[in-house]
């Protein structure tokens, strides 16, 4: 952003400090993450970096402490990611199938009670999540699904749902209507117009709605610490006990691969995002 | 004239008007069908038990089924300074003794105890007497049962045992803000040096509200820039505000651990620069210092992101006609450009303080005594002392707070538009 040259001594000054004041803030929300790459690598026990790390000597990093997540003996870890992938794609199927339909419903201009049923449906997104742990809990220990991989799915779902019915009812706001009914005219009965007209057309919603789904689930700590007994342990669980009692660098060897799926996330959620806004006419 | 404005009638020779509504209604319905299975699902997974807790948070029955006998004869106990008469005394004695039966009078003790001090000893005692038998069914019960302690002669005693009898009780709210019922009925407060909870709730709105300042003076500028900058450099910016977004709150959590330890980077740079001395590092983590650096970046994206949506759609030619009218940069800013951003500071606003307030992860990990907040406190009873009725109480107070902020969120902005990245 250059100055045009007419601009005035102060508010060059104070251009350059709002400058310095982003910049500040950016570094504020990136750098924590990549404090953790390096002390992942870290040879030795201690979560600072040793002198060896410093000076860049080759014999400071080490990947021990992947191959202790990886193959360390009485590691939980092995079996967190499995639980944790299982039930957030359980999670996500839920969601999406739950969800899209929802917002199908919604986005009906005939939808009777359309602002009361809309707040009961993303209510799980504002509820705090220390409540609807607790709620959660109550309901999955009266049913007997607590400490059971179902229990957890059905809970992930509650809180994944919301996104999907939000992505989804704004792709559907740009829907032109008009092309289902031309394919019913044609003939088409509704669940093939769904199939082969208006599920193409809003898959970059459903997608990044299951996306928001999945990363609910995958990240979701509260509900689960209520409801989980060991055998369902998941990724953040096994953070969350690790943070508790010690801080290990196998758990940031946990945190750098989880970095990285963030970042596979987030790129695929951006191109969604481009597609989707391509599609709907909206040009930045 | 009026022979035209005959009903029109359809092919079928049904008039029009019924006919529309009939397929309106068919649309209402397969609209609603959609929607009712995640509608169901939810209803009777979530929203029925958030009734479930209201349920236990005022269920107070455990005593009113205890002691059946005990209370019906309580009705006719007139005068309530003296002494019950006779018939009470025998029908907590036949309560009792069934319960004695069947092991449950330690519990009847134990909740007795809390109304009262003193009660575990007194019914311990009557146990024992039950047990070897030397209390004489046919005598006066009144005359024994005070003989065997000085406490069952004391009205006040007998005056907590009523005061039990009601099947719901509001007490657990009473004890979420320290205050109790009293012998007499009335509301008290708890001692000043025992009211925990006020501080924890004062605590959690002054941490909610300083974050989110924190948020708001920290993702104004940094939104702004992203929202005027040429898009090949603000995509790659946005970068910055998205993978923390994307990111695991136990990754950041984990990260800000190592970074505010005492031997962390942050002292170790304090140290560099001369502000601390190296054998006076000050202690960053587990107090406010940390829950507030912590949540602080945490919570930044959810302020960015509704304050960079709202500042996209205002078009650049705005302040430049500001300044042309002869309004320096400050005022052309503060009178054009900031009062079309208000919707987007009261939904990130709203959005980091609804978030903040309930936060439960990031408080218990970096707050340790002084950063803990009422989630926190709610996850303990869960937990530690397994008092669910009063976890329920305290969540749905909490709850209260946020469908408040919630519903004002709701009138300022509308919930339909909330915007996720």
């Amino acid at each position: 952003m250059a100055l045009p040259s007419y601009t005035e001594t102060r508010y060059r000054i104070w251009h350059y400090i709002y400058i310095a004041i982003c910049t500040f803030v950016f570094f504020f929300l990136i750098a924590p993450l990549f404090v953790i790459f390096p002390l992942s690598f870290n040879a030795e026990e201690f979560l600072v970096f040793s002198e060896g790390m410093k000076n860049l000597d080759p014999d400071a990093f080490s990947l021990r402490w992947y191959k202790d997540m990886i193959y360390g003996t009485k590691n939980p870890w092995g079996l967190a990611a499995k639980n944790s992938f299982i039930i957030a794609i359980f999670a996500t199927i839920g969601s999406i199938i739950l969800g899209t339909l929802a917002a199908l419903g919604l986005s009906s201009r005939h939808m009777p009670y359309k602002g009361i049923i809309m707040a009961t449906l993303i209510s799980p997104m504002i509820v705090p999540l220390i409540i609807s742990g607790v709620a959660i809990f109550f309901f999955m220990a009266k049913a007997g699904l607590a400490a059971t991989h179902t229990g957890i799915v059905l809970a992930h779902i509650i809180l994944g749902t919301p996104f999907v019915v939000i992505t989804v009812t704004a792709t559907l706001s740009g829907f032109d209507h008009s092309v289902t009914r031309a394919a019913a005219s044609l003939g088409s009965n509704p669940v093939n117009t769904f199939m082969k007209i208006t599920l193409p057309l809003i898959l970059p919603g459903v997608i990044s709605g299951g996306l928001f789904a999945f990363v609910t689930s995958f990240d979701e700590v509260v509900v689960v610490l209520f409801l989980a007994g060991l055998e369902n342990t998941t990724i953040p669980v096994q953070m969350w006990t690790g943070l508790r009692e010690q801080l290990s660098p196998t758990i940031l060897a946990v945190a750098t691969c989880l970095i990285l799926l963030s970042t596979l996330i987030l790129v695929s959620a951006e191109l969604l995002r481009r597609r989707s806004e391509r599609l709907r006419g909206i040009n930045r | 004239m009026s022979s035209e404005t005959k009903q029109i009638l359809t092919t079928d020779g049904i008039p029009l008007e019924v006919s529309l509504k009939k397929a309106e209604k068919k649309n209402k319905i397969k609209a609603f069908l959609l929607v009712a299975p995640l509608l169901l699902f939810l209803v009777i997974t979530y929203i029925f038990p958030i009734g479930d807790m209201f349920m236990r948070s005022v269920d107070d029955r455990m005593v009113t089924n205890m002691l059946p006998k005990t209370f019906k004869a309580m009705e006719k106990w007139e005068n309530l300074d003296e002494l019950p008469p006779e018939e009470v005394y025998r029908g907590f004695y036949e309560d009792y003794k069934l319960l004695a039966e069947n092991q449950q009078h330690g519990k009847l003790g134990q909740r007795l105890n809390k109304e009262k001090n003193g009660f575990n000893t007194i019914t311990k005692k009557l146990f024992r007497q039950i047990k070897r038998k030397k209390i004489d069914e046919s005598a006066s019960l009144k005359e024994q049962i005070n003989k065997l302690h000085k406490r069952w002669r004391d009205v006040e005693y007998w005056q907590a045992i009523k005061r039990t009898a009601p099947p719901y009780t509001a007490s657990k709210y009473l004890k979420g803000m320290d205050m109790y019922f009293a012998a007499d009925g009335s509301i008290a407060q708890v001692d000043e040096d025992r009211r925990i909870h006020r501080i924890l709730w004062l605590r959690t709105l002054e941490i909610a509200f300083f974050v989110t300042l924190f948020c708001f003076f920290m993702g104004y500028p940094i939104a702004h820039l992203l929202a005027t900058l040429p898009m090949k450099y603000s995509n790659l910016l946005m970068i910055c505000v998205l993978l923390p977004f994307w990111t695991s709150l136990l990754v950041r959590t984990a990260s800000w651990m190592i970074l505010l330890q005492q031997q962390g980077i942050v002292n170790d740079f304090f140290v560099m620069i001369g502000l601390v001395s190296d054998d006076n590092r000050p202690e960053m983590m587990y107090n406010k210092v940390g829950t507030y650096v912590a949540m602080t970046q945490i919570l930044l994206p959810f302020m960015v992101l509704p304050l960079y949506s709202v500042m996209k759609t205002i078009s650049p030619s705005l302040m430049r006609a500001g300044k042309s009218l002869g309004g320096t940069p400050f005022v052309a800013f503060w009178k054009v450009y900031f009062p079309l951003t208000i919707p987007g500071i009261g939904a990130g606003c709203l959005l980091v303080f609804i978030l903040a307030i309930g936060y439960y992860i990031t408080p218990a990990l970096v707050g340790g005594a002084s950063g803990t907040l009422i989630s926190n406190q709610i996850a303990f009873h869960m937990k530690t002392t397994l008092d669910w009725s009063f976890a329920s109480a305290m969540g749905l107070m909490l709850l209260t707070g946020v469908l408040v902020i919630y519903w004002i969120y709701n009138k300022l902005v509308g919930v339909d538009n909330i915007k996720l990245g």
